[in-house]
């Protein structure tokens, strides 16, 4: 990676936080704007102290306007500077899909590169648990993945969450970072100051011959957690791909884990129907990579995700029900399943320290 | 610190120069936005220009009056009627005829069409089809020129059919609340398609008020009458100057002669009243500022006929060059779809 072999225990948001700092330390076209991003709450620690430290011109509280503000972005963008915008749930994002589908995404592109370029990041959070509910829990990543133009990066890991999040105010392009709400509070070794991790690489979690399990972001936790109960009491070796980057799509580390253990499990936090879960898979199948038994998505039903914790405790897959995919596809350790440890505290909260409401 | 005005090179240039507009100078831009225009309307029928087209023939007053007090690097953008602007503003012409025959020298490459003009040099930073949509960009361009202590104007030019988006009205708060010196420039030429005002706004509507509630400026003119338009942006330029960072909005009267998109005249579909009709036909911008510059110089009429000739002879020289030129292959598809 380019930058600091140091490191420190960061959160998650802490990392972001860091690499905002980061940003607007080294560039001053840097700016941050959207709602709360100055307030007291700094959107779940993720800006907390910016505009104390770069000034409110700088970190910009807004009006709600999610539409203007991206095509405001978009402007300054095209003028030279290089804006990160910010949303607090993805769900608020879809009122700007206007100037993100039609306008960031087609830029470069429409005008044949003499538009200029949008180096724009927009920040947009899923949300999870205590009752979120069905507009404040979407993911839609595979939405945004859909378009060309766009590139869509959702880290799982506070080292990635600086390092992409750097790339991504580096980038040229539009890029929508989607930060899973339950990772917010996970901790995990940070490099310090500048630390930039390359966009469109997917990262090997974990190594095994048994199985290749295809997560991001959350889902890397999910399929991490299965994947260690699966070694610990089944013999059973996951490769987790951790995709960090849903477009551009390094499909090739895909390709070679799958090449090696001939079966397949995507992990995808996110609607089945249409979803990036069948894009890996229907990749592999086209690729003609010989599979030993047909590859499984492990997915949202496909409803909304609903508020109450006794249904969302069945909307959500878990870590025991990757575990029970791979177990079926491998074909042997299902009988440990009913051993297969709870999570402790309730099911809607990411751990016993998540406070609520949101 | 505000932004001291700025001399002008465009001899029409009112603002800030204490020169009063050139009425024959405007009125020869107009002619050759509508020479233009006319002639892209006459050979649209071959069918070689595939891109719908939305002219401007019957608003050029209000391209050619804001653009008179612009410099080059003072920025534009504008939206699906676009021709005027983006020629008023000094865009390529030939990158524009290019752009409509869907040739690679296009200003777009031959990706966008008519819809989507480009000229960053002349400071035309961009037109797209979406209603309301270039307004917020506009505004970012203006931000990043705040930011950067710049002294640049912005101007985005939009119909009134764009004040029916929400984005309108978060652009305008946005402005306000930022403090973001953007001319609104509005083209009201009545109608959003076939769809006149009635069916779009309350009777009780009134655009000023709107606007003024925001906290931002707002003036109004004819917007057939190019010396007025100069005038009224010259009144709007120096509100702005006076108080920095307060935005401000001009709506213009206008019509547009030809249909929304195409190349012919829609009257007979009776989607817009005859009376109506016949009050704009008096107002041609071009007839109006033909007539007093006729009736200060009596005898202009031949110079201006000999012009209004060299320019139908430039137009046609430079489509026959575009229709010799190629188009972009196909090897070129892919190319930018993520810039490097």
């Amino acid at each position: 990676m380019n930058g600091s072999a140091e490191t420190r225990e960061l959160s998650f948001a802490e990392a972001i936080r860091d690499a905002t700092a980061v940003c607007l330390q080294r560039d001053p076209r840097v700016f941050v704007i959207g709602l709360g991003v100055p307030d007291p709450k700094g959107i779940f620690g993720t800006t907390t102290g910016l505009a104390s430290e770069f000034g409110a011109d700088r970190v910009l509280d807004a009006p709600l306007s999610e539409n203007a503000l991206t095509g405001l972005v978009i402007g300054a963008a095209l003028g030279g500077r290089r804006p990160i915008l910010t949303h607090q749930r993805v769900d608020f994002a879809l009122l700007s899909l206007e100037q993100i589908v039609n306008q960031a995404a087609k830029w470069f592109y429409m005008f044949d590169g003499r538009g200029g370029t949008v180096p724009i990041v927009i920040r947009m959070i899923i949300g999870r648990g205590w009752g979120q509910g069905p507009q404040h829990a979407q993911s839609l990543s595979s939405w945004f993945a859909h378009i060309p133009g766009l590139k869509v990066v959702a880290p799982a890991s506070p080292a990635d969450a600086k390092g992409m999040f750097i790339a991504s105010v580096e980038d040229e392009n539009p890029v929508i970072f989607l930060e899973h709400r339950w990772l917010h509070g996970m901790r995990g070794p940070v490099p310090t100051g500048y630390h930039r991790t390359p966009l469109g690489k997917c990262r090997v979690a974990r190594t095994g011959g048994d199985v290749t399990v295809v997560a991001s972001a959350h889902s890397v936790i999910e399929a991490m957690r299965a994947a260690d109960f699966a070694a610990a009491h089944a013999h059973i070796e996951f490769d987790v791909v951790d995709v960090r980057c849903l477009n551009p799509l390094d499909f090739e580390t895909i390709a070679d884990s799958v090449r090696k253990t001939r079966r397949l499990v995507v992990v995808d936090d996110d609607s089945r129907h249409c979803g990036f879960a069948g894009e890996v898979v229907a990749r592999v199948c086209e690729a003609g990579l010989p599979l030993m038994a047909p590859p499984v998505r492990v997915t949202w039903p496909d409803c909304p995700s609903p508020s109450s914790a006794a249904l969302a405790e069945v909307f959500y897959p878990s870590d025991r029900d990757v575990f029970v995919a791979v177990g079926k596809l491998v074909g042997r350790g299902l009988e440990h399943a009913t051993h297969f440890p709870k999570r402790p505290g309730p099911v809607d909260v990411p751990n016993l320290e998540f406070p609520g409401p949101f | 610190m505000s932004p001291s005005p700025k001399p002008s090179s465009n001899p029409a240039l009112a603002y800030g120069t204490g020169v009063p507009p050139d009425l024959k100078h405007l009125h020869l831009e107009m002619l050759r936005i509508r020479v233009i225009e006319r002639r892209i309307a006459e050979r649209y029928r071959e069918q070689e220009m595939r891109c719908p087209v939305h002219l401007s023939i019957g608003q050029e007053a209000v391209a050619v009056g804001v653009c008179a007090h612009l410099q080059p690097a003072d920025k534009v953008m504008s939206a699906h009627r676009s021709h005027g602007h983006y020629l008023a503003k000094g865009g390529n012409v030939r990158a524009m005829i290019a752009e409509l025959y869907g040739r690679a020298d296009g200003c777009c490459g031959g990706r966008g069409g008519s819809m989507h003009l480009m000229d960053r040099d002349s400071g035309f930073w961009g037109a797209v089809p979406i209603v309301g949509s270039t307004l917020p960009i506009a505004l970012g361009l203006a931000l990043a020129d705040k930011q950067c202590g710049g002294n640049a104007r912005t101007v985005a030019f939009f119909g009134e059919g764009a004040t029916e988006e929400g984005v309108f009205t978060e652009t305008l708060n946005l402005a306000c609340v930022l403090r973001v010196p953007l001319l609104f420039i509005c083209e009201n030429n009545g109608f959003s398609v076939y769809t006149p005002l009635a069916p779009r706004r309350s009777p009780d509507f009134r655009f000023s008020d709107y606007v003024r509630s925001h906290g931002c400026h707002y003036f109004s003119g004819d917007g057939n009458d190019v010396e007025a338009v100069c005038r009224v942006t010259g009144e709007a330029l120096a509100a702005m100057h006076a108080d920095p960072g307060r935005p401000c909005v001009v709506e213009f009267a206008t019509w547009r002669y030809y249909e929304h998109c195409g190349p012919a005249q829609d009257d007979h579909l009776n989607y817009r009243n005859q009376a109506e009709i016949e009050h704009w036909s008096m107002r041609d911008p071009l007839a109006i500022s033909r007539a007093r510059l006729i009736a200060a110089q009596p005898g202009l009429e031949a110079e201006l006929d000999l012009a209004e000739q060299r320019q139908r002879q430039d137009i046609d020289a430079v489509i026959e060059a575009v229709r010799a030129g190629v188009r972009p292959s196909p090897e070129t598809l892919p190319r930018g779809v993520f810039a490097p």
